[in-house]
């Protein structure tokens, strides 16, 4: 007889969890080709500025958008644990330390529009870089719409335990945003400088 | 199974209500079926601009179309076929099926599922509302025009004025996000939503394949996407990435638009297994000769498409490593592709086989697609396709793989899963015309194809001259084209008639064992009363044959 007649193969996996990978290998794929084009066209601006000219390493931004996935990850192990309040506060700390490197992007991007003035159109440098660190923020914005949505709820009180996994599906998502962030951060401030 | 249905007196339901519950449906039966009957519309569409532009060619220095109309005709012909007839109908068989077939009672994410739909959808009628809006006011009603892989610099705004080409990068990134969706959606039915006993083992060659294409299109529609915001970049705020006078390079598009372009191919020819995979052996009343071999055939397809993008790239130029790097890993997608024709072959050798018009395609697709297969070798040659490159020889070719193999896999579904779909059988007289004349129409447009291509007539040209003697072997193609016009009107007719008059089909027409024949035709919107509970592949065969049951082998 069969061991696995009665098991429902199925069921051990979560979809949430499988349809997230599915969105991550599928924007990964998208990031690949935006770094593929960075890294191809590295030095290959007929004009100036190049990167090195005009960027500057957002140090402080890193390091808030890096923790924050230690952050969202106390949230969810809080949850699953039924600690509400903690999980709220973890939730907090996530939501602002996005914002924070969300700001710092703007004020960057700020700086080199309006005060350097290198733009989108200058040259191959200038295309590259805001639509790869464009596409990343982008991603970041998505994630703290999503974020909010689960803020707000858990302010109401409608996020309880039994929702945790629902949570660790968004955290695995902002996991995602992180890690690519680390790429970028190597190609666009480390190699490409 | 088999249960009695009692049919109770049903309150006519008002028109209005109808629409409504096909808009709102997240039924992912009724999702198919809108999938399937937009594709349909838009194959008549890409048909009549196929005919347009084969009138054109048909003889010598024709003045039948202006060379602008036959840029735009042949651009809304191929991005039509793959995007919004291809993708959708072989999707919308799978939306169909493969619930049915693992025993689920709907897709993981039913909203997610119509979501996808629907945005699929805009961007087909998106791409039509070119002719309408696509050109600056002066020229009003200009398509797209730029070809189906809209090389660079021709995208550029300074060679594509107006809105044309924004119509076509709109609604292909649009249409990739539908997809994006339609295939998350798939893997997670697949692995998530199996009844009991159902091991990934067991399941369906379908199913499987349904999840290789999935996990194909994410990695294959993503640098599609990816291009598109490239391109807008470019178009919209004054970017460089495909601007040669700023540095830019034309190749980088061709690169990323072939990282899709190729595997896409799989994409579409992956389904089509699927269908072949299931009706070959239920007309050949045997199992699927090396079930294992299939899926790990399918699945070393999916990984190997995705390295020989570059083949489309031969005559650009590339170094010697570059292109013995692509010839190989080309010529290397022959051998799994090989183990499957051979499976197929060792499913019909020995069986009792019967001749009903799904098994009359599913053969017409083995020698078609073998052909197709042998010229793509060819091609795979980077010496043979610098000769051959962009000629009529190429547009044989993956007309022969296009229509030879997916058409006539996809005719081979509509006839063995419409009676499913709709509860009542096409005709087989008909489909038995239908069959031939295709054939023979099919045969008369592609297989003389080849020699106008052999003898130097590039592709995409709206006319040439009498003297290159190219002259016959077009107006054959073009006499082949009316012959597979009135075959498919055929098909149509067929569709139209039997949905009304055709004979009732039951639960189980062909004697089949897969799931989805356990239910009523059509289904009840809950699939299955009981969840079903598998032990073998052939799960209806154990049931039909208590004393003898597939588990006992397996």
């Amino acid at each position: 007889m069969d061991l696995h007649e009665a098991s429902n193969p199925g069921h051990t996996l979560s979809r949430g969890r499988v349809a997230m990978w599915s969105l991550i290998v599928a924007e990964s794929a998208i990031f690949l080709i935006f770094v593929a084009a960075y890294i191809f066209y590295l030095g290959k601006s007929l004009t100036g500025p190049t990167p090195d000219q005009v960027l500057t390493v957002p140090v402080i931004s890193t390091i808030c958008l890096l923790s924050s996935s230690f952050t969202i990850h106390w949230a969810t192990h809080a949850l699953k644990q039924g600690a509400l309040g903690m999980f709220k506060l973890a939730w907090l700390i996530t939501l602002a330390l996005g914002a924070i490197f969300l700001a710092g992007t703007a004020r960057e991007w700020r700086d080199l529009i309006y005060v350097k003035g290198f733009t989108i159109g200058t040259n191959l440098a200038g295309t590259t870089y805001y639509s790869l660190v464009g596409l990343h923020a982008s991603h970041v914005g998505v994630g703290l719409v999503a974020l909010t949505t689960v803020m707000i709820a858990a302010a109401l009180g409608k996020v309880r335990q039994e929702h945790a996994e629902r949570c660790e599906v968004l955290a695995l998502y902002w996991h995602f945003v992180d890690v690519v962030w680390v790429v970028v951060f190597t190609v666009v401030y480390g190699l490409g400088r | 199974m088999a249960s009695e249905s009692i049919s109770l007196p049903v309150p006519r339901e008002s028109s209005r209500s109808v629409v409504l519950d096909w808009l709102f449906t997240v039924d992912h039966k009724k999702i198919g079926l809108m999938y399937i009957v937009y594709a349909l519309l838009f194959l008549v569409v890409m048909g009549i601009e196929a005919m347009f532009m084969r009138i054109q060619l048909s003889r010598p220095d024709n003045s039948f179309l202006s060379a602008e109309t036959f840029n735009r005709l042949f651009t809304m012909h191929g991005t039509t076929g793959v995007f919004f007839v291809a993708m959708p109908i072989l999707v919308g068989f799978g939306n169909y099926f493969v619930p049915l077939m693992i025993g689920a009672r709907d897709m993981a994410f039913p909203r997610l599922n119509a979501f996808s739909f629907w945005i699929t959808a805009f961007a087909g009628f998106l791409l039509y509302a070119s002719f309408l809006a696509g050109g600056p006011l002066r020229q009003v009603g200009s398509a797209p025009d730029v070809g189906w892989f809209a090389y660079a610099p021709l995208t550029a705004t300074a060679f594509s004025a107006g809105h044309s080409t924004d119509f076509w990068t709109l609604s292909i990134l649009i249409a990739g996000i539908g997809s994006i969706g339609g295939a998350i959606n798939m893997i997670a039915t697949v692995l998530c939503l199996r009844c009991p006993g159902m091991t990934l083992n067991r399941m369906p060659l379908f199913a499987w394949m349904n999840l290789v294409m999935g996990g194909l299109i994410l990695v294959t529609i993503s640098p599609l996407t990816a291009a598109q915001i490239m391109l807008m970049i470019d178009r919209y705020l004054s970017g460089h990435f495909f601007d040669p006078s700023a540095g830019g390079s034309a190749v980088l598009w061709m690169h990323f638009f072939w990282i899709f372009g190729h595997p896409e191919v799989y994409v579409l020819i992956i389904p089509s297994f699927a269908f072949i995979s299931e009706i070959i052996p239920v007309f050949s009343r045997k199992a699927i000769f090396g079930y294992p071999a299939m899926v790990a055939a399918t699945t070393s397809i999916g990984f190997v498409s995705l390295g020989v993008w570059a083949h489309h790239m031969y005559t650009v130029g590339m170094p010697s490593y570059g292109n013995a790097f692509f010839v190989f890993t080309t010529m290397l997608v022959a051998v799994p592709t090989g183990i499957k024709i051979f499976n197929w072959m060792a499913t019909i050798w020995g069986g009792k086989v019967r001749f009903a018009t799904p098994m009359l395609f599913c053969i017409g697709f083995l020698f078609q697609f073998l052909m197709a297969g042998l010229t793509g070798i060819m091609l795979a040659d980077a010496p043979f396709d610098w000769q051959l490159g962009n000629s009529y020889f190429v547009v044989a070719h993956f007309h022969y793989v296009i229509v030879g193999g997916i058409l006539f896999s996809i005719f081979a579904a509509f006839y063995y899963w419409y009676p499913k779909m709709t509860g009542r059988m096409l005709s087989e007289k008909l489909g038995k015309w239908h069959f031939w004349i295709f054939v023979i129409g099919f045969h008369l447009t592609f297989d003389t194809m080849h020699a106008p291509g052999l003898l130097g007539m590039p592709r995409r040209i709206y006319t040439y001259p009498a003297d290159r003697g190219w002259g016959a072997w077009n107006l054959v193609s073009t006499v082949g084209a009316f012959v597979q016009a009135i075959g498919t009107l055929i098909f149509v007719f067929n569709m139209i008639y039997s949905y009304f008059k055709g004979p009732l089909a039951g639960n189980d027409p062909w004697d089949a064992w897969t799931l989805e024949w356990s239910t009523t035709s059509p289904p009840p919107e809950y699939n299955f009363a009981v969840e079903p509970s598998v032990r073998s592949r052939r799960p209806l065969w154990d049931i039909k044959h208590p004393q003898d049951p597939d588990w006992k082998y397996e």
